[in-house]
Formats: C-alpha cells, sequence, structure tokens
C-alpha cells in the first residue's frame, strides 16, 4: 500500500478463545491504584517486554 | 471503530490508525490520515480541515480504495466480537494480605490512612493469616496459579507472620497440585541484609515504594517523627534491587499536583540503577492540597510525551528501562476474559483485612457495605460479588467508543465508587490519562519495531 503500513494486524482477534483464567491479577502488580490490563503477560505465552531487551 | 492520533518523534509527527475491535495499528502518511479522519468523521482542526480540501480527487480515491480493501480484511472499522459477557465469580485465584494495618511512613496521599484503612492499628496473626490460604485453596476451582500479595500499611512490620504464611502455603500448594506466587509492596525501610535473602528467594514480584527525587519523596513521605527517609529507601532499594538480578521486582512511586514534572522522577529512578519503573498519578479527593486537578491533565499528557521520547532514546542503551504504563505487546498480550474483565477485585481477586474480614480489592477495606465475608465463615455476600462480575466494559456505556476500553478492562472500580458514588461510575480524569499513555505505548512499539 502507498499511504498506509500496517504495524500489527488484527491482534485482538487472534484471542478467540475466552481464556485459561490463569493470568496474573493485575493489582498484584505494580500499579495498585489504577487498572491495567493490556500490558499483562498471558501466563502461556509469557511474551513481556523484558524478553524482548534480551533478544536485543 | 477507528481511533486517529499522532505522536510526535524527533520533533517529526507520526499518524496512526488504530482499530479498537481488531487491535490493528496503522502508520500512515499525513493525507491518509486526514481522508481517514474524514472518512470516520473525526474532529479536524481548520488547519486539517484545509488540507484536507487541498487533496487531489485522485489521491483521495486511491487512498479511500486502500482503506475500504482494509475493511474487507477486517483490519479497520471491524465488528465487536463481543456484544455481552458474564465474568464468573464462582472462583477465587488472587488474594491481598493485609498484613498489618500500621505503617512506619506517614504519607500526606496515603489512601489507606497512615496505614490503618480508618481502623485501628493492627496485625495479622498467623491463625487468621492460615485460614486465609485455607478459603483460597477450597475456592479456586480449577485454577493451578494462585497468588497472594502481602500488602499494608508496611508488611515488614509483621515479617514472622508473613514468613509462617508462606510455609504453610507452600505446604498446603503442594498437596493440591497448585501454586502460588507471593508478591510484596515496602517502604523499603524495613529492608536489611537477612529479609532481602528471604524475599529475593520466596517472593515471586517485589514492590519498592520510592517517589522518585529527594525533594519529591521527603516533601510528601516522612517518617512518624516528621523526619525524612529518603537516603534510607533509596540505600534499600538499591541494595535491594543488586540482590534481585533477573526476578521480577518495581520501583513504584506517586505523582501529584507537587511534582508534574514526573518524567524527571521516572529518569532519576532509571539513574540510580532500576531498570522495571512505575509511578502512578495520585488519586484524592477534591479537597486534598495534592489532589491532581483538570487543569493539571495537559501538563501531564506533556509529561507523558517528554518521558515517552526519553524512554525509545534510554532503550537503546545502557540505561534500557521498562516503564509500567508503557509495556504492550502488540502480538500477544492477555486473552479475552482478561481485557474485557479488569483487574478481577471482587470475582477472582479478594482483599483481607487483618481480623480475617474480606473485601472486594485492598481499597475497599474497611469499608462494610462492601464486605462480603471472612476467613472463617468463608464467602457470604454473593450479591456484591455478582454486583462486580456484572461491571465488566462491556457493561459501561461511557467506554463504548474508548480506544483503550481492551487495555484498561473498563478501570478501577474503586476509583469509580469514590468519584461518582457508583462502581459503574467514570473516573474520566483515570480515563484520559489511561488513553493518552495507551497511544504513547503504542508508538513507541511502532518505533522500536523500526529497529
Amino acid at each position: 500500500m502507498k499511504h498506509i503500513e500496517i504495524v500489527t494486524k488484527k491482534s485482538l482477534t487472534k484471542n478467540h478463545e475466552i481464556g485459561c483464567g490463569e493470568c496474573q491479577a493485575s493489582c498484584q502488580s505494580a500499579c495498585k491504584t489504577s487498572c491495567t490490563v493490556g500490558n499483562q503477560a498471558c501466563a502461556k505465552e509469557e511474551k513481556i517486554n523484558k524478553t524482548i531487551k534480551n533478544e536485543d | 471503530m477507528v481511533h486517529t492520533f499522532t505522536y510526535k518523534h524527533n520533533g517529526k509527527p507520526l499518524y496512526f490508525l488504530w482499530d479498537i475491535e481488531s487491535g490493528s495499528l496503522l502508520n500512515v502518511d499525513y493525507v491518509a490520515f486526514l481522508c481517514a479522519k474524514n472518512k470516520y468523521a473525526k474532529e479536524m482542526t481548520s488547519l486539517e480541515m484545509e488540507d484536507y480540501n487541498a487533496i487531489s480527487n485522485e489521491s483521495k480515491a486511491e487512498i479511500l480504495d486502500e482503506i475500504l480493501e482494509l475493511e474487507k480484511e477486517g483490519v479497520l472499522d471491524a465488528k465487536p466480537q463481543y456484544l455481552t459477557f458474564n465474568k464468573s465469580y464462582k472462583y477465587l485465584k488472587a488474594m491481598c494480605l493485609h498484613i498489618c494495618h500500621d505503617c512506619n511512613m506517614r504519607c500526606e496521599y496515603c489512601f489507606a490512612n497512615e496505614g490503618t484503612y480508618n481502623t485501628e492499628r493492627d496485625y495479622m496473626s498467623l491463625e487468621v493469616g492460615k485460614k486465609a490460604i485455607d478459603l483460597l485453596l477450597a475456592n479456586c476451582g480449577i485454577k493451578k496459579n494462585l497468588e497472594v500479595d502481602f500488602f499494608g500499611g508496611e508488611p515488614l512490620l509483621n515479617l514472622d507472620v508473613v514468613k509462617g504464611i508462606v510455609d504453610y502455603a507452600k505446604v498446603e500448594a503442594e498437596k493440591r497440585g497448585k501454586r502460588f506466587s507471593f508478591t510484596m509492596t515496602t517502604n523499603c525501610l524495613l529492608l536489611n541484609d537477612d529479609n532481602i535473602k528471604w524475599l529475593n528467594e520466596e517472593m515471586d514480584n517485589v514492590v519498592l515504594s520510592i517517589d522518585g527525587r529527594r525533594c519529591v519523596h521527603d516533601g510528601v513521605r516522612k517518617s512518624p517523627t516528621g523526619n525524612p527517609n529518603f537516603d534510607v529507601v533509596l540505600k534499600n532499594a538499591i541494595k535491594f534491587r543488586k540482590v534481585r538480578g533477573d526476578k521480577r521486582y518495581y520501583v513504584r512511586g506517586t505523582f501529584t499536583a507537587k511534582n508534574l514534572d514526573f518524567s524527571e522522577d521516572i529518569l532519576y529512578l532509571n539513574d540510580q540503577g532500576f531498570d522495571q519503573i512505575s509511578i502512578e498519578p495520585v488519586v484524592l479527593p477534591n479537597s486534598h492540597h495534592l489532589v491532581i486537578k483538570d487543569e493539571h491533565l495537559p501538563k501531564i499528557c506533556e509529561e507523558y510525551d517528554k518521558l515517552a521520547e526519553s524512554y525509545i532514546e534510554r532503550r537503546k542503551g545502557e540505561k534500557w528501562f521498562n516503564f509500567f504504563h508503557y509495556m504492550i505487546d502488540l502480538d500477544h498480550g492477555p486473552c479475552v476474559n482478561k481485557r474485557l474483565t479488569g483487574c478481577g477485585a471482587g470475582t477472582e481477586y479478594v482483599a483481607v483485612s487483618p481480623i480475617g474480614e474480606i473485601y472486594p480489592c485492598h481499597q475497599f477495606v474497611g469499608e462494610k457495605e462492601y464486605l462480603i465475608g471472612s476467613v472463617y465463615d468463608g464467602i457470604v455476600n454473593e450479591n456484591i460479588r455478582e454486583r462486580f462480575s456484572k461491571n465488566t466494559v462491556l457493561a459501561k456505556e461511557h467506554c463504548t467508543d474508548c480506544p483503550a476500553k481492551y487495555y484498561c478492562g473498563g478501570g478501577c472500580a474503586a476509583n469509580a465508587k469514590n468519584f461518582t458514588g457508583k462502581l459503574e461510575g467514570q473516573f474520566e480524569q483515570g480515563c484520559i490519562l489511561t488513553r493518552k499513555r495507551l497511544e504513547n505505548s503504542l508508538a513507541i512499539a511502532y518505533i522500536e519495531k523500526q529497529k
């Protein structure tokens, strides 16, 4: 495409399954006064930004 | 729904389309950005409108073709996948144990009122702790990975009980084929060689509270005598960090109206050797002198932009670090269940007070109208849990068109209740900042992908 570059495609539709329910409760992490779930790692995939550092 | 936003990197604007329902992120040129804004009825500035009108019809048609092709693929303007969702509240997964309602600090912004939660200063007994573990194990169903967070007040004031609970939980979990993940949030004052060694071995995550620069930390976090404590906190936190190696930890601070230049605090903490950092906006009643007011929001958003540029730069070299709210995994991340239901407060996550009362989360402790049971009687008030289970992102009208809805899971119920009187209400200030952080994290992910 000339004008549009796809950075990531349909990332939310990849998760068709409702989920295993094993992921971390977000308030157990760093925030404690907000609700952030988008940056939680999947308990199965364990692919968080920290591993990206190691790949570098 | 398509959200359009810009991000300025090295002084040059980048243009993005973010498809809320599919999670597709597109980087576009300026003319495509204007055409998308026009197509999806986004408000344009007068300059943008002028520029849009100057685009040739041929170019507009070319761009529209590209957009329509992406719509056909479900990349843009995708239909919602889920219209209703009822969160199960049958099983527990995570528990916040208020190991003591006492603290050796007197922070001006503390939501727990000097660690007491408006109750008597109290310490959890080992008996209550064991009963809490029993309750979690009896109510976890098929969930294998369970979480216990040791919270306060200051949990190191009651460390012997924490140790007893950990020993007990590990034995009981093994009998049932479960696994506990332990975390602790500490203000660092009582950290020493012995307890650092123990925490490092037993805790899956340790959250170290420090607010950043000396003037900021000592300005709001005093010892009970009124003395400053920054030097002790920083020294102990650094000592812990050195021992911790690659295991999980966070330095976690709070910014208030007094330090709207909080990016300086984040970079300061990074300069001290910390690479996992979270700084949160304070949440206080409007009458409090440290409260963040609506007129502070433009400055805070500017500060998040400033932080993002330093963040990108530092992550290229020796000072690489994670900022909690800029972590985003575009290709994986949490499942649908998590995205729709948020932190799980009141459903899979509960908090236990020192005397064994059970509340939906740590921020509700002491509020009797939200009492859902006790470690002795079990969970008896299912009505409250049912109310939390229905409070999903899909049930909130104000979330419908929000680009961040699958990233905050509908926001913090305690904040909503405190500011609107209703669990289902909107803490608008929090929403604005969440959206800003999401936009920046998406732009950062794009820029880092270019490497």
